[in-house]
């Protein structure tokens, strides 16, 4: 409780967690997401899944945030966090335990972090990462539509940035466009972390399910999918079965998320 | 990392030497070897960036060999003022050349570098194992991956990169060759070049300027903006050519990683004496053009008999000239005449056959010109009628083929000689105005008359020296003929 005063970036989230209902206004930092029908990317071609409503965050965690976050958790700061959490180069571009350095500028979302270090940050908010679907219904967004994914120009820009290398040095996670809800820098800005990343490669008790063969290498990468064309979703789908929840990686970051109802533990 | 040491050689070498003789009666130069043939050392693959091959394995036993490959997202030229974002198996397309020998066991680490947006993984058409590798290597960016594979089957084959979506990644240059050398080796050759073929296909033209985004849906419908060798328009051409010399022996280790188009694979001036077609063990002899599919590869060698530039297409040839699928092979060294003259002759194609023709003579006597203008004014018509087609109608002739006639120094300097060329016809060397001459010209069948108009037009125009011909000296040269 002492840690959310210091923890500017989650004020409200925290401090209105408590009482959030169906009704309760929504967060300065955050929209909401009307739920709907949505066709994921992979599984059961004629089933659609319904995704509740819920809270996203505007745009992805900055490393001004996270910077709090470790005055507050000194656990979770990079000489500290147990290497179980987190890979040797967590928060690997900043200068200091408390220090973002230049590498790493303020506004900038912050990257080279776990899952495991996005679940405790978000916990501390009050919120939690978004699921996979929830993500993914939110992202099919441009300026004016809800769901894009159908117009070919749309997938192509967000194509056009999965093929470029990532910039040293990352630009504020304010600039990136926002889609009509107001959420920014889901497509050009990084890659976030979603609940269940991992989804598509345990789908079975095995880790080592024989639907990962099928589903994500060479062409076996189209027999489950819903669209073979939507390459773009290709990439997100394969981007996050090659992590592990202690992977810290250049160009992934996160945002949080939250139940209408009072947030559950992540 | 450890390198071999000659006492483990030894050692291993002496450990071996029961198992061999076991196997009982194996030439010594081509031991038989079973394909549990104990390992003895190891060693770290030479890896090379084409055109450049490793060299060759002498070594006649398998090892362990460790194989690093380091993948990256690089912002590199496809042709002259146009970049395109490859990805990399060691930084260029195509990726490195492995090398290693049947029966060796390869330990393979895939690096992904950090700067990467892309988790990447390799499917190396070499390993016998389910995704050829590519369950295993999946690797996030910032990440490193190994696993290790026995290289059972020897040949030539493509690597690539097989995260979905496959297409995207193959077609932004994920690919490579890796050669398993056969235990008994490859037979020498004095050169040995590593070429891939890659389609590609841009946001922008073939050669529109910039950067160039990957264009999903021209790879959807396979059609491509550019079609290349080694990844680049002119990798293989001017000061990039590649180097040999006459008389040598050359293999080509060639792959084709698509990741559309089959390649008509051609060297345009030779023929390959041999080609491992497939990459695979069957040799064909004499091979002018060979199919390597995409994922596919194939060897071609053959013997450069005489000098010059032998150039790499793809024969479906608008690839060639229009999309970058060339290179060029410079033979360095005196021609070979008796191989290959060089152009001996050009000349004018008569069908009625090779020497001076006559033309056949209309021998309607013409009305005497009373004027010299009247003599140019019907020269005019009959050089129009029998010169202008060579000559030009302004007189300059053709270069290289047919002289000038407009301030001519042959013509002028000898209006006898330029009488009887009219009259007969010329063959043979000329030089005029400085420049040599080696055609046919025929007869013409021109009667006295005409020839002395058309001569006194040619004189007249020009800046010639504008003397009038006469018939009565037309007459005297065809007398002095006759």
């Amino acid at each position: 409780m002492k840690h959310a005063v210091l923890f500017l970036a989650c004020v409200a989230g925290f401090v209105r967690g408590e009482e959030a209902a169906d009704t309760a206004p929504v967060p300065p930092e955050m929209v909401r997401v009307e739920g709907g029908k949505y066709l994921p990317m992979f599984g059961d071609r004629d089933q659609s899944r319904q995704v509740a409503p819920y809270l996203l965050d505007r745009r992805p965690v900055t490393n001004a945030d996270y910077l709090e976050f470790v005055r507050g958790h000194p656990k979770w700061r990079r000489s500290r966090a147990s290497r179980l959490f987190v890979a040797e180069n967590y928060l690997g571009h900043w200068a200091g335990d408390l220090e973002p350095g230049p590498g790493a500028p303020a506004d900038a979302p912050v990257v080279l972090v776990s899952w495991f270090a996005a679940r405790a940050y978000l916990k501390a908010c009050g919120k939690r990462l978004p699921t996979e679907d929830e993500w993914e219904f939110a992202a099919r967004a441009d300026a004016t539509r809800a769901d894009a994914t159908g117009d070919p120009a749309f997938l192509a820009r967000i194509l056009t940035w999965y093929g470029k290398p990532n910039p040293p040095v990352l630009p504020a996670a304010n600039t990136a466009e926002a889609d009509f809800r107001g959420v920014a820098g889901m497509h050009g800005l990084v890659w976030e972390w979603v609940r269940d990343f991992n989804n598509q490669m345990v789908t079975g008790a095995a880790r080592n399910d024989a639907s990962l063969d099928r589903s994500l290498f060479c062409a076996g990468g189209a027999v489950n999918a819903t669209d073979a064309a939507n390459y773009a979703a290709f990439m997100r789908y394969a981007f996050r079965s090659s992590l592990e929840g202690n992977f810290t990686v250049t160009n992934l970051g996160f945002r949080g998320a939250r139940d209408l109802a009072p947030p559950t533990t992540p | 990392m450890k390198a071999t040491t000659p006492i483990l050689s030894a050692l291993t070498l002496a450990w071996l030497v029961p198992a061999t003789l076991a196997q009982g009666g194996a030439p010594a130069t081509a031991p038989s070897e079973a394909a549990d043939a104990p390992l003895r050392g190891e060693e770290v693959a030479v890896l090379t960036d084409a055109p450049a091959v490793p060299p060759p394995i002498t070594r006649d036993h398998p090892t362990r060999v460790k194989v690093e490959l380091e993948v990256t997202e690089v912002v590199k030229r496809m042709a002259d003022g146009v970049d395109y974002t490859f990805w990399t198996f060691g930084g260029s397309v195509p990726g490195k050349f492995i090398r290693v020998r049947q029966n060796d066991e390869v330990d393979f680490t895939l690096k992904n570098h950090p700067s990467s947006k892309m988790p990447h993984n390799i499917d190396l058409h070499a390993v016998t194992g389910p995704g050829g590798g590519a369950k295993a290597t999946f690797t996030a960016p910032g990440h490193q991956t190994s696993f290790s594979f026995k290289a059972i089957n020897p040949g030539l084959y493509i690597y690539h990169c097989a995260t979905a979506p496959v297409g995207m990644h193959i077609a932004n240059g994920m690919y490579g060759l890796i050669l398993v050398e056969p235990k008994e080796g490859l037979p020498p050759v004095d050169k040995e070049f590593y070429v891939v073929q890659g389609d590609f296909y841009t946001t922008g033209k073939y050669g529109e300027p910039g950067l160039q985004g990957f264009d999903m849906e021209k790879a959807l419908q396979e059609i491509p903006d550019y079609v290349v060798f080694n990844g680049s328009v002119g990798s293989m051409t001017g000061e990039n050519a590649l180097a040999a010399s006459q008389g040598d022996t050359v293999r080509l280790f060639v792959g084709n990683g698509g990741p559309n188009l089959v390649s008509s694979f051609h060297v345009i001036g030779e023929i390959f004496d041999r080609v491992y077609y497939e990459g695979g063990t069957k040799v064909q002899e004499n091979v002018q053009t060979t199919l390597i599919p995409a994922g596919g590869s194939a060897i071609c060698e053959f013997k450069l008999e005489t000098n010059g530039d032998f150039i790499l297409v793809d024969h479906s040839i608008f690839r060639a000239f229009n999309k970058g699928a060339l290179g060029i092979l410079n033979a360095s060294g005196d021609p070979d005449l008796a191989v290959f003259s060089g152009q001996k002759k050009d000349e004018v194609y008569l069908p009625e056959g090779g020497a001076v023709q006559a033309i056949p003579s209309d021998s309607k006597p013409a009305a005497a010109a009373a004027t010299k203008e009247e003599r140019i004014a019907a020269g005019k018509i009959v050089y129009g009628a029998n010169c202008a087609a060579c000559h030009m109608p302004n007189g300059v002739g053709v270069p290289a083929a047919f002289p000038p006639l407009a301030e001519s120094d042959y013509l002028n300097e000898d209006v006898d000689r330029a009488i009887d060329v009219v009259l007969h016809g010329l063959q043979g060397e000329v030089t005029v105005n400085g420049d040599t001459f080696n055609s046919i010209m025929p007869q013409l069948g021109l009667n006295d008359e005409a020839t002395a108009n058309v001569l006194t037009y040619i004189y007249s125009e020009w800046d010639n020296k504008g003397v009038e011909v006469t018939s009565e000296q037309v007459a005297k040269v065809r007398a002095a003929k006759q």
